[in-house]
This record gives C-alpha cells, structure tokens and sequence, in this order.
C-alpha cells in the first residue's frame, strides 16, 4: 500500500489551513482525515465559514 | 462535532413559505438598482444649487441617507422575507447583482468629481462648502459598504478590483485585507480591534480601531508577501497598490480644482473612515465569544453580532444589516444573505444607529440594557471595556459571585 498522500485546504475569507496530515483533534478530527469525509456542517474554526468556502492550496 | 448550541440560543435563518416571498424578492431585484439612484444624488443636488444659486442643496444627499432612509424605514419597516434554498441558488450568481455593484463604483467617483467641480467654480458659503464636502463623504462611505461587499469575493479578480477603486476613494485600501483575514477571525474578541466593548464610546472605540486596524492590515500583508518570497514594499502589495489610486486621483484633483479640494479631500477621507468606524463599532458592541476549554474562543456564532432587518436601509447597505447571515457565510452574495430568529436585533436601522451613536449617554442607555439581557445578567459573558467594568457590573451584574 503507497502512502497516502495529504491535501491542505485553505479557508479564503480568513486563510485557516486544514491540514488532512494533522487533522484537527481539538475538534474531535482525527490526524489523516479526508477533507471530504469532514461534515458538511462543519465550519471554520477561526471565522465560522462554512466548509464550501474552503479551497484546495495544495 | 463543530457547533454546540445551547437550546435556549439557538439562531436559524427563517423559513418563509415561497408564497409569502415571492413578489416582494422579485421587486427586490430592480430595488437595488433604485439605490443607485441615491448615488445620483449629488449630481442633482449640484444641478440645483447652481441653477439656483442656493448652495444649501449641496446638503441633500448627506441629509437623504440619515434623514430620509431612516424615516423610510419607518415607513417601510421591517423584511419579512428570506429567499429559499431554491431561490438562492436560482440568484446567487446571477449576473445583474455584479453589475449593479460594477456601475456603483464609476458613481461614485463621477458624484465626488461634480461636486469638487461645483465647489471650486461657483462662490459659495463655508456652510455650502461643508455641506458638499460631506455628501462626497457618503460618496466614500458607501465606498467603504461596496468595498466590504466587493472585498469578500476573494476568487473574482474583477470583483476585487472594484473593492480597490471604491475604497480608494477614502483612502481604505487596508480594508479587504484588514476585514477578511483580521476581524473576521478575531470579531467579538477582546483582540479585535474592529469589535467595540461595553462602555466604550465611539469616539475612544475609533482611537483604538483606526490605528489597530492598520496596523493587523500590515502584519496580515506583510505576512502573506513573505510566503510568496516578495517585499512587502512592492507593488504586490495591495495597501501600497490602492494607495496609489488614491495618491493619483487625490494629486490630479488638486492640480485641477485647487488647493480647496485640499479640505475637501481631508473630509471626504476623514467621513469614510468614521463611516466604518460606526459600522464596526454597532455591529457587534458588547457581544463576546466564550473560550473554550482548549483556549480557543468559541465560533463566532449567529448571536455575536447585531442585526437590522429594515427593508429600505438593507436595500441601500446591501443586507449589511443581516450580519449573522454575514459572518456565517462570508462569502455569501449581498442578494441571498437572510435574516435569522433569534439573534441580537437592534431596534432601529444602521444609519439611525449610526447618529445615536455619537452620543454616548444614549448609546449606553439603550444598547448596555440589551446587552445585560444578551448576557442573562452575567457581566462575564461581555466584551467589557476595562474602565468601564466596575460601574457595569454594578448596574448590570444579576449572577451571585
Ligand atoms: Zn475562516
């Protein structure tokens, strides 16, 4: 199995980085989750955006 | 995960059955465009005063926007309306709205150009003078409004330029950066230099607002040139590039019109910094976001800011007015943002709000009872200016210590 490799995505109104690599664990998001497998209803941890308005950097 | 609601807060944005919508959102569409009317305005105002040789109408568009929108307002009152799911998918990239916005822009620098004109070719009163000077500073203003609105589309290249040309008009070439990545992130905050405390004025909340302001702008700016491995003294960078619009057009105004377009300009300037100073300062005064246990504050939820749900105001401020909506999805177009039950309503609209404001005592003696109600009696919940601490926890505090 290769490893997998991680994508970060960027919130554009305040620029928070997801980082898939890290997760979010204060936040209950395990290190190596998918940005798509995050709730829908999740939202910015910085500015509250929702998580349509996240792009991918890279 | 995410978002924990307490039941007794909870915030949504109303549902309105299509029925009760309908008419109403569809005039709505050409009723924005009615707001660019207003920003014709001064080109009348003008066209009287000259032909009249009456230099008090020089005044009508500054009067209009406080005068005539608030007791439009009152006549008009509130917007029962919230566009649907379906609605605002069906609007929320359509074309017009963009180019409603795109003409405002030109509007507004060609209102402050013919009132400059009018102003250094024809003899007029000190009052007149001051009286033109500011109706070009609600040019700037909404500027500012336009800016913001303009500002949050971060991935249209067009829609960013614009931001620039409005907000170059006051000299507020700060403001996208400063707005997007600063204030909403910090807003409610005690860090934020844009969120207004308890007990404070408007007018020590504008001291510490204009200078923080600038200075988060240039660390965000300065910060995003780094990684890109730029000089934050080039043109790449967005303060130093609006600055030059305005630096051109406030040198060629003066090099045309004279050195009275000198004060002109500096009031003008001056009114579009004071007009966002008095939106930040009511949009969220007093309202606090809790930290959590991991040390980070809590989301800034639909009750962290305060709204105003007036249909005429909210026309001509592009739904500024519906400011949970706004900070919830900030990228969300002027056209389909909603308004909530159960948030934070101030009781009358922004530019009403705006003159209160400059006078503190009855600022406080109706927004500090509403926040004291916001915080169920307990001051700790509150964004509280320090000073102001002990005599509002006196008056205020109804929660055993
Ligand atoms: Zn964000």
């Amino acid at each position: 199995m290769p490893e997998p490799s991680y994508h970060q995505y960027c919130c554009i109104t305040c620029g928070l980085i997801y980082d898939e690599a890290l997760g979010f664990p204060d936040e209950g998001i395990p290190a190596g989750t998918r940005f798509a497998d995050i709730p829908d209803d999740w939202t910015c941890p910085d500015c509250s955006a929702s998580k349509s308005d996240f792009e991918l950097v890279n | 995960m995410a978002n924990k609601f307490e039941p007794n807060m909870l915030a949504t944005a109303r549902a309105n059955s299509p029925a009760d919508n309908s008419t109403w959102l569809t005039s709505k569409k050409y009723c924005y465009a009615l707001s660019l009317v207003v920003l014709l305005l001064p080109l009348l105002s003008a066209y009287f005063a000259v032909t009249n040789n009456q230099g008090l109408w020089l005044w009508l568009p500054f009067i209009f926007i406080y005068a005539g929108i608030t007791l439009l307002d009152k006549v008009f009152g509130d917007d029962e309306s919230n566009p649907s799911e379906a609605m605002v998918e069906e609007i929320k990239n359509q074309a017009y709205y963009k180019i409603i916005l795109f003409i405002a822009v030109p509007l507004l620098w060609l209102s402050v150009i013919v009132l400059a004109y009018v102003i250094t070719h024809y003899e007029w009163s000190w009052f007149s003078f001051l009286g033109a000077a500011l109706s070009a500073g609600i040019m700037a203003a909404t500027g500012v409004n336009l800016g913001h609105e303009l500002g949050h589309k971060v991935n249209d290249n067009a829609q960013q330029l614009a931001a620039q040309l409005a907000l170059a008009l006051s000299g507020y070439g700060h403001f996208v950066i400063e707005h997007n990545k600063g204030h909403h992130k910090d807003v409610a905050t005690p860090e934020d230099p844009a969120s207004s405390r308890m007990g404070e004025s408007i007018y020590k909340f504008a001291q510490r607002e204009i200078p923080g302001a600038f200075r988060r702008a240039r660390a965000l700016e300065a910060a995003r040139l780094q990684r890109l491995g730029k000089s934050p003294w080039s043109v790449h960078n967005e303060i130093i590039q609006t600055a030059l619009i305005t630096l051109t057009a406030y040198v060629l105004l003066i090099a045309f019109f004279g050195p009275l377009m000198i004060p002109f300009l500096a009031i003008v300037a001056a009114y579009g910094y004071w007009a966002l100073s008095s939106a930040n300062y009511i949009e969220h005064y007093g309202l606090l976001r809790q930290k959590e246990a991991s040390g980070r504050y809590e989301r800034c939820k639909p009750q962290h800011s305060w709204n105003s749900n007036h249909k005429v105001s909210n026309l001509f401020l592009l739904h500024l007015q519906r400011h949970s909506d706004h900070h919830a999805h900030p990228t969300r177009a002027y056209q389909v943002l909603r308004d909530y039950n159960n948030v934070p309503k101030l009781h009358a609209g922004y530019p009403w709000m705006y003159i209160l404001a400059l006078f503190p005592n009855i600022w406080f003696s109706i927004m500090d009872p509403k926040i004291a109600d916001w915080a169920q009696g307990d001051m700790h919940k509150v964004n509280m200016d320090p000073q102001a601490k002990d005599d509002r926890f006196r008056r205020y505090h109804r929660i055993a210590q």
